[in-house]
């Protein structure tokens, strides 16, 4: 009897891992192929942007050749827009509203975050459920009165209105997300500051402020992709070209009637696209911490 | 009773106390002062417009006259607003469950991969969150261009007829959502590829010597330890997708026929483009029960199944 089992298992096994690494292998094909079905299928629309902004109106207008491939190209579109025309008064305006946008939201909520991490107070509860809860109430509920409201400011068509709405779209989740980040300092910090005699105000800044720098990074980028992503308030507040941010800039002043200058389009969409796009290349961590820290930490 | 008898008379202990108490009263001032721009911001630019959105929508078109709940009864009788109703729920349903799905898989390919090449190609699928939809929709658009889709001249390459993308409410509803998805599913993939990361690897190891499949796995490990950020991840989009405008505003405008207009479209174009504000005001309002609705359930769902762990 122990001589006849006692082979049996290391063969089994064996014959268990031969299968498991084959498997394996094959899981790992499979994996790569979905992998590239959906980096091709997630990488088509900005791949044909590109070639389309490479090429001149009569190559785009030639129904005979590849529209996927650019023939002769050609970085006109490009020197156009940056020459001629209101796109690098939208660019301006798009970089104003956003750097107001950014510097009034993490002012608010870092403070905000502050004082409802660490210091319990009447009401403290409500305000954070508060803040949670605007989200049940979104920009596209709220811009039929905020249009009426922005009238009787008299800032209809004025850019500044944007400064003035756009941090209700990024202090709710930055405040969020730095309320997870405060949190997870250690309270034996403050304590330690506290006994130094530091009031609450040095604590934040000399404290919380640099020890959850990556959390206010991830919140600043999360405030700089919303403000400079904006769409509903510019195209309801802001009607004349010198006005406009990028987002509404590009349509309105490359289509005319019925012309559609799509190299132009495309070029000035592409250059829209690439401050997020960098921010993103070069700080993918903060980024994705800020997208997720809202349901991993709160 | 001077200070001197105060102090001399009162046992050492108080004066810490009163001095807590000061302190206590001096914090809650502060923390009061440091929340003060928030509680104005949203009660100034948040509950506000909501309420006077409440009244705008009993107000008729001129805003001179009180109506009640005229506005409401009326949208009741178009034909348009049942087809908004229909198109958003329909939009924001089968977009949310494609991207979770895409979302989910893709999470569990990355996962699988080892480290390095990770980074990589999530870096590469996380592009079209990272592009803002109003931009890339434009790229969108031009690829459904009726006479020159580069969609359709593939298609032609292998012999299919071209596709009316934008020009057919069947086809367009189809592509407003393809849109969404492609826009969505990163998202999802990274809430997810966060929450997967979060699974102990010993629960894997005690399923494997428990002789656990891949699908069991999933079913019984992977799954559960989820739930939760599956349901928030949800409701932040679902909320989203259903709010959303800009991609059925470029795209489309609502039409063919007005079948592809969400709440969020039909609200700009009766309010801000026909001016009729109030009706507006109604048309949108209607997002909010429907959303509140949405996030009690799930919100309650997290709540039972946090105490449940706990």
């Amino acid at each position: 009897m122990g001589t006849t089992t006692l082979p049996a298992p290391p063969a089994a096994a064996e014959a268990r891992h031969g299968s498991l690494k084959r498997e394996r292998r094959w899981a790992m094909i499979g994996a790569y192929i979905a992998l590239a079905v959906f980096v091709v299928f997630f990488m088509t629309p900005p791949f044909h942007m590109l070639m389309t902004s490479l090429k001149s109106s009569a190559e785009i207008a030639d129904l005979s050749g590849n529209p996927w491939i650019v023939g002769s190209p050609t970085l006109m579109n490009y020197w156009e827009l940056l020459t001629e025309g209101n796109y690098l008064i939208h660019f301006r305006n798009s970089v104003i509203v956003t750097v107001c946008t950014v510097l009034i939201s993490m002012v608010i909520s870092t403070m905000a975050a502050f004082a409802l991490a660490r210091m319990k107070f009447w009401g403290s509860a409500t305000l954070a459920t508060g803040v949670f809860l605007t989200y049940l109430v979104p920009e596209t509920l709220l811009f039929i009165p905020m249009f009426q409201i922005v009238g009787q400011l008299g800032l209809y068509n004025n850019l500044w209105a944007m400064v003035l709405i756009f941090p209700t779209l990024t202090v709710p989740f930055c405040t969020w997300i730095m309320i997870g980040y405060f949190a997870s300092i250690p309270k034996e910090l403050d304590e330690a500051a506290l006994i130094d005699g530091a009031g609450h105000l040095q604590m934040l800044w000399k404290i919380f402020i640099p020890v959850a720098l990556p959390g206010i990074l991830a919140a600043m980028i999360f405030a700089f992709t919303v403000s400079w992503a904006a769409f509903i308030y510019p195209i309801a507040f802001l009607v004349s070209s010198d006005q406009m941010v990028l987002t509404v800039g590009i349509v309105s002043d490359l289509i005319r009637a019925d012309t559609f200058q799509w190299g132009k389009i495309m070029a000035g969409a592409l250059m829209a696209a690439l401050p997020p796009l960098l921010v993103y290349a070069f700080l993918m961590d903060y980024y994705i911490a800020g997208l997720t820290a809202g349901a991993t930490k709160g | 009773m001077s200070q001197g008898t105060l102090i001399a008379s009162a046992p050492p202990a108080v004066a810490p106390r009163g001095g807590l108490r000061r302190l206590a009263r001096r914090n809650s001032t502060i923390a009061f002062l440091l929340t003060l721009p928030l509680i104005l911001l949203i009660l100034g630019l948040v509950v506000y417009p909501f309420l006077y959105a409440l009244y705008l929508s009993t107000l008729n078109k001129r805003m001179t006259r009180f109506i009640g709940l005229e506005n409401f009864t009326f949208l009741f009788t178009r034909e348009t607003f049942w087809n908004v109703v229909f198109q958003s729920v329909l939009f924001a349903v089968s977009a949310v469950v494609l991207k979770a799905l895409i979302g989910f898989i893709l999470a569990h390919v990355l996962h699988a991969l080892p480290s390095k090449g990770q980074r990589k190609w999530r870096g590469m699928l996380l592009v079209p969150w990272v592009v803002p939809p109003a931009i890339s929709t434009l790229a969108w658009w031009w690829l459904f261009d009726p006479s020159y889709s580069a969609f359709n001249w593939a298609l032609m390459g292998i012999g299919v007829d071209p596709v009316p993308w934008l020009g057919q409410s069947g086809w367009a509803r189809f592509s407003v959502i393809l849109v969404n998805v492609w826009y969505g599913s990163p998202f999802f993939m990274i809430m997810y590829l966060a929450a997967l990361k979060s699974v102990p690897d010993q629960l894997y190891e005690a399923a494997a010597i428990d002789g656990a499949t891949g699908w069991q796995k999933l079913r019984h490990v992977t799954f559960p330890m989820m739930r939760n950020i599956i349901s928030i991840t949800v409701l932040f989009s679902l909320i989203v997708t259903f709010a959303n405008f800009d991609i059925v505003r470029i795209l489309t405008n609502g039409g063919p026929q007005d079948t592809t207009h969400v709440f969020a479209t039909y609200a700009f174009q009766v309010g801000i483009q026909s001016g009729d504000i109030p009706l507006g005001a109604s048309v949108s309002l209607f997002m909010f029960p429907l959303l509140a609705v949405f996030a009690i359930f799930t919100l309650r769902g997290v709540n039972k199944r946090s105490k449940e762990m706990a």
